[in-house]
């Protein structure tokens, strides 16, 4: 058993379009190792360790994971309790609104404990890794360290066989990492039979590792312990041995970094005085004072969220400090003046590049907004390109180039408009040795060369010691800033991250990370096709998420009451009061009655008498007459000698709905005037008209029961679509890939909170019509309430549909707007019933369940029908929602593509 | 005075520069593209056409106890396309027939309705109309009053032959047929132009903000009004000529609607519409921490808007306080511009006003996003 490999590829390959991540790569691992992938940025370890875990979809290859084929589903349905995986990214596995206690009771629940045996392995992890007391901390507000050591709990909460971890020391201060690696330590100690698989950016935390295993271009190009492979490179420290395995070309543009102390300061750069800030009651940054000189390099270290970016945007103006000032050259920075930025270069952590400009464009952009004068960019656009070695890429897209080259285009348009002062924000995070150190160079280079004072944020040791001082913070603190060497002296360390730990431990007390206690194995059962347990869990988590952000669900509740007002007060399809005037050319009593007869009807409201045609056109075309009546010269007279005078009407036909209903108005009055005239042969007929189930024709006992179907589709099928994709979007959807979450179980659970809370805000509005409106429900109520709850359901699948074809929020907000509002307000029988509609219009009005719900909720409301009358509606909204929810759970992927 | 124009031309070549990469970056999402494309084409077209061209296949059913000549000549008027052939029914069979929804017109033909009519005793037809029906009930109701009381007079003017004692010439102006293509396409046209406007301005903002660009952008000798400019006038830029082809090919072009006023005028209006609706989408976006907000924030304001924006039903019939309401709304004003423009060819002195509303709703919607943004940006 024991012989068998955990791991076992053969020659898997995978590429995204045109870009091969993983290229035709033999791997083996054994079990009971912790194995170390090494190698730059972009070179497929992370594809790779996706391809391991099952989350994306093999392309081409063999791969045997824990003794079975991974394109077996029922073997990756098998195994994936067995595996757990921490992706790239801090925190990218976790809930940010969810406090830590309810991570873990999620993941606990997805593998299937019971509530006393989830409580026993929480608080054993917790314990085990500091995070006991902060159980009730919302995730999002964790250090990244402390992200990190949930992450990895939530991963061991099953007690898996097989552990990968994607760089999951990136971004993190040395002290989070050496506890890091404690952690992993004990876990080893505690189940030796775990397989561990770890990237990681760092060379010393490699250098613990058994083996190690360096990747290139989506090959392995060595593979054995940290030893041999010093051995083989006959190096004596990982990094430079890192460097020789490269190929020779990439090899030759690595230089070993020289850097010559500055020794006089000329003139202050940039001086920052009891800077503070704060956030509510939240100090991030507390009296922080330090002076930087002309051409120095001030490197700025500490661990996520101690204060560090905001220093910074106080520094480049885009934040007022609380307290204290900042100046640039003696000067007070004013943030309403631009000038001064002129002398400012800013490079962010995500570099700030325009993917969709060339790299050329994105150069003249920023020389351009940089006020340099046309005349000059070529010139200067060619100095950047040869000095930062991007000339034969000037014409490529920034997605086609390694992060090491976005990196220097991205200093390179920092830098165009010679800046005096230079602002770098952890510029080398997830950038392979040999960048970093050309990168360096450069950075050396406009300090040494062009005396530009340089302040830098970094999570490297090896760098913060080349800078001339470093200043260490920690809580919005500074709590050493000197040389880097002056440093390590006064702590009496051996080098800079000892003396960086030993800073930090003087203000915090840290205890080592205790041995953990055994588990208890349970015996794995092969997961079940559908669990209510892991269901159950799924809904308890979304519901939780929904309470979090009060915003949204306070927004969407109370929305539809808003909006239902809105339309149930404001749209009316009867016409009132509309504007006409007379056009009378016979000016006797006669003509006038006619004229009367017209504005005593509650319809129409007479305004100034038309003068001539000219008045008669202008008050037509600016809108302000909706009908004209012209009475022709003699009007009176031709009547009474029964010559059949001509009344001509004109009709503004802008919208022809209205004036169809003004042409059916006036045929009537004038029929009734003949009627009314004196010596009339014919006898009138009389037309009773009775308008049924509203016979005053309000428009609220009319438009209520059409609104709430409406309300109740669009809102509801956002939300729900929203909550799939936004985990598409900030990555937590790979739980939903690698846990035993099964495609129903995953979409069922997301839609019941949605549900529910779509069925409260239906009865709200039923509720408000019938006390805030007064529009009774004349039917069977009960029969309403289960339309609704049926009809809730539906929207929401309908939402979940949306969201398993779109990848964006914005795409998916477009796709749901564009999908629910024309046809539910225009297709759906809402104004014209769907029997008159024709072609697509039609089908569309057919298949939506608005349709019916409509039919069931006027025939509550205004027809007082019960169950009999509407069974063929309730039956076919009740049939839509297995065929909405399959083609939603069809749709969806269980892996990655 | 040259420093000044320095300045202003460093200024205007900013807002050009961001604008254009705005442009290039909507270029390269092909989703959204799509999506655009799709809007002001299929979306207008299929909205044009879904509303029935007048009132068709409206559902009548007659209970005929009369049968006589004249009721069954009353029956034999009601003809496809407007009306279904009317079902004759009895008069048990109302009430059930209208619940279930099977008729919305019910005709009640009283027994001796054509001998009392010519005895000059007054008769009266009962007409059941199904007020849930909303447009159709009323337009319907009016059609068929007009058709039994020609039958009515023709039957007895058969006898009579006598001509009445005034005639009605009824014209619709600006629309003579009453096309109703007409009025949806451009309604659909007027709802997309403010949906993507407000949805493509307020993406850009929260796309650079999420990305981390936007704070670089606020890092160079950059103002925020310049940013915002470049966002406003790059994507007002897409849906103006989007619209604008819309309008001329599709709906002048393939729907045949004449356009009676200034193209110039209609787009220049159109402008200054994107410059309020773009500024909406700003502030918008300004206001909301996360896309979802946004999204639902996005329907609570755009529903009400083009709902009440009297392009659906006129405004003439909403209550006092919901109209006083809607004239914060550009959509209210633009609404009412285009119909005089379009429809009713009118010129400057008709719409003047619409134009001013609209300059100060989006200065008004400008100024208040420039007070958010920064904070929007950095807390």
């Amino acid at each position: 058993m024991n012989s068998l490999p955990a791991v076992s590829a053969g020659h898997l390959s995978f590429s995204f379009g045109k870009t091969i991540a993983v290229n035709d790569l033999s791997l083996q691992i054994m079990p009971g190792t912790l194995t170390g992938f090494i190698g730059p940025d972009g070179v497929g370890k992370s594809t790779l360790f996706s391809l391991l875990t099952g989350a994306r979809k093999m392309q081409q290859g063999t791969l045997e994971i824990l003794g079975g084929d991974m394109r077996d589903a029922h073997h990756r349905e098998l195994c994936c309790p067995r595996i757990a995986y921490m992706p790239q990214g801090l925190g990218k596995n976790l809930y940010f609104s969810l406090t830590v206690e309810e991570n873990l009771q999620y993941f606990a629940r997805l593998f299937g404990h019971d509530a006393a045996e989830r409580r026993r392995r929480i608080d054993l992890l917790t314990s085990a890794t500091g995070l006991r007391e902060f159980l009730d901390r919302p995730a999002g507000k964790l250090s990244g360290g402390m992200k990190q050591k949930l992450g990895l709990c939530c991963a061991l909460i099953h007690d898996p066989e097989l552990l990968v971890l994607d760089e999951p020391t990136t971004g993190v201060d040395p002290l989070a990492r050496r506890q890091f690696r404690e952690l992993l330590e004990r876990i080893r100690e505690q189940n030796p039979r775990i397989t561990i698989l770890a990237a990681t950016a760092y060379m010393d935390e490699a250098a613990s590792f058994d083996r190690l295993e360096a990747m290139y271009d989506g090959k392995i190009i060595f593979s054995g312990t940290p030893a041999e492979l010093l051995q083989n490179t006959r190096k004596n420290d990982l990094d430079s041995a890192f460097i020789q395995l490269l190929p020779s070309e990439k090899r030759q543009m690595h230089r070993e970094i020289v850097i010559s102390r500055q020794n006089s300061c000329q003139e202050i750069a940039i001086s920052a005085k009891n800077l503070g800030k704060n956030f509510g009651n939240f100090t991030a940054v507390d009296n922080v004072s330090f002076e930087i000189c002309k051409g120095e390099i001030f490197g700025f270290l500490g661990s996520n969220g101690c204060g560090k970016t905001t220093t910074m945007r106080m520094l480049t103006g885009l934040l007022p400090p609380s307290a204290g000032e900042v100046e640039f050259f003696g000067e007070p920075l004013d943030l309403q003046k631009t000038d001064i930025r002129t002398r400012l270069g800013y490079m962010t952590q995500n570099f700030s590049l325009y993917n969709e400009l060339s790299v050329r464009e994105n150069l003249r952009l920023y020389a351009r907004i940089c006020q340099i004068p046309e005349p000059q960019i070529n010139n200067r656009i060619k100095e950047m390109l040869e000095r930062f070695q991007l000339t034969e890429l000037a014409d490529r897209m920034p997605p086609e180039l390694p992060l090491g080259i976005k990196q220097r285009l991205s200093l390179a348009a920092a830098v165009i408009h010679h800046p005096d002062i230079l602002i770098l924000d952890e510029p080398t995070s997830g950038v392979d040795p040999v960048a970093r150190d050309n990168f360096w160079e450069l950075i050396i280079e406009l300090s040494r060369k062009d005396q530009v004072t340089i302040f830098i944020t970094t999570h490297f040791m090896n760098e913060a010691a080349r800078c001339d001082r470093i200043s260490l913070m920690h809580a919005g603190k500074s709590l050493a800033c000197d040389a880097p060497d002056e440093i390590v002296k006064k702590n009496n360390c051996s080098n800079l991250e000892e003396a960086f730990i030993r800073c930090l431990e003087s203000v915090q007390h840290i205890s080592p990370v205790p041995p953990l206690p055994p588990l208890i194995k349970e015996p794995l059962k092969p997961p079940a096709k559908f669990s209510l347990r892991r269901f159950a869990a799924c809904a308890w988590k979304e519901n939780l998420e929904l309470l979090r952000d009060p915003v949204r669900a306070t927004l969407a509740l109370f929305g539809a009451l808003l909006l239902m007002t809105v339309m149930g007060y404001g749209i009316s399809m009867d016409v009132e009061e509309l504007p006409f005037a007379v056009l009378d050319n016979d000016h006797t009593i006669i003509s006038n009655n006619y004229a009367l007869n017209v504005s005593g009807s509650r319809y129409f409201v007479r305004k100034a008498p038309v003068k001539n045609y000219a008045d008669l056109d202008r008050r037509m075309k600016n809108g302000e007459l909706s009908m004209v009546i012209e009475l022709p010269p003699q009007f009176g007279k031709q009547l009474e000698q029964g010559l059949s005078p001509e009344v001509a009407v004109w009709v503004d036909g802008a919208m022809p709905m209205r004036s169809e209903t003004i042409n059916g108005y006036i045929n009537a009055m004038h029929q009734k005037y003949l009627d009314s005239l004196p010596g009339n042969s014919g006898t009138p007929v009389n037309i009773e008209v009775r308008y049924r189930y509203n016979p005053d024709v309000l428009s609220l006992p009319a438009m209520v029961p059409a609104v709430i179907p409406v309300l109740l589709l669009m809102l509801p099928a956002t939300l729900a679509a929203l909550a799939v994709v936004r985990e598409k979007e900030t990555g937590s959807i790979i739980n939903f890939y690698v846990t035993p979450l099964t495609k129903t179980e995953f979409l069922l659970g997301k839609q019941l909170p949605y549900t529910a809370f779509a069925f409260l805000s239906g009865i709200m509005m039923l509720v408000m019509a019938v006390t805030a409106f007064g529009v009774p429900v004349k039917g069977n109520l009960f029969l309403l309430l289960t339309a609704l709850m049926l009809y809730s359901t539906a929207a929401t699948g309908m939402g979940l549909l949306a969201s398993s074809v779109t990848r964006s929020q914005i795409a998916v907000i477009f796709l749901t707007m564009l999908g629910t509002m024309l046809p539910a307000t225009q297709l759906c029988g809402m104004i014209n019933p769907v029997s008159t509609q024709q072609g697509l219009a039609r089908i569309i009005g057919t298949i939506y369940p608005t349709t019916y719900m409509l039919l069931i909720c006027r025939g509550v409301f205004n027809k007082a029908l019960g169950l009999k009358e509407l069974l063929d509606p309730m039956l076919i909204l009740a049939g839509m929602i297995p065929v909405i929810i399959s083609a939603g759970t069809l749709c969806q992927k269980k892996q990655q593509s | 005075m040259s420093e000044k124009t320095a300045v202003m031309k460093q200024y205007l070549r900013n807002i050009y520069q961001l604008g254009i990469k705005e442009l290039k970056g909507l270029y390269a999402d092909k989703v959204l593209l799509l999506l655009i494309l799709y809007s002001f084409s299929l979306g207008v077209y299929i909205s044009a056409k879904a509303a029935p061209e007048s009132i068709t296949n409206a559902a009548i059913a007659i209970v005929n106890e009369d049968h006589s000549q004249l009721s069954y000549r009353i029956s034999d008027a009601f003809l496809p396309p407007m009306f279904l052939k009317p079902q004759e029914i009895t008069l048990p069979q109302v009430d059930p027939g209208m619940d279930e929804g099977k008729y919305t017109f019910v005709l009640v033909i009283p027994a001796e309705f054509q001998q009392d009519y010519f005895s000059g005793l007054d008769p009266a037809l009962q007409l059941n109309v199904d007020a849930t029906r909303m447009s159709q009930a009323f337009t319907g109701a009016g059609y068929i009053q007009q058709i039994i009381m020609r039958e009515t007079a023709a039957f007895a003017a058969h006898d009579a032959k006598l001509p009445p004692a005034a005639q009605l010439i009824l014209r619709n102006r600006f629309n003579p047929n009453l096309t109703r293509a007409w009025f949806s396409s451009v309604i659909q046209l007027i709802n997309n132009v403010t949906l993507l406007a407000v949805i493509l301005s307020g993406a850009a903002l929260i796309r650079e903000r999420e990305n981390g660009t936007l704070e670089h952008l606020l890092a160079l000798p950059l103002s925020p009004t310049e940013i915002m400019l470049s966002k406003l006038w790059s994507m007002a830029a897409v849906v103006l000529t989007a619209a604008t082809c819309s309008l001329l090919l599709l709906i002048q072009g393939v729907l045949k609607m004449p356009i009676e006023g200034s193209h110039l005028l209609f787009i220049s209006g159109m402008a200054i519409y994107l410059f309020a609706v773009t500024s909406l989408g700003i502030t918008l976006s300004c206001l909301t921490r996360n896309l979802p907000q946004l999204g639902i924030l996005l329907i609570l304001v755009l529903m009400p808007m083009d709902m009440l924006s009297g392009g659906l039903t006129p405004q003439e019939s909403m209550p006092e306080a919901v109209r006083t309401i809607m004239q914060i709304s550009p959509t209210t004003h633009f609404v009412a511009f285009s119909q005089a423009i379009l429809y009713r060819g009118a010129g400057f002195q008709a719409v003047w006003k619409q134009l001013l509303a609209l300059t100060i709703i989006g200065a008004a919607l400008f100024s208040f996003s420039l007070l958010r943004f920064r904070k929007s940006v950095t807390s």
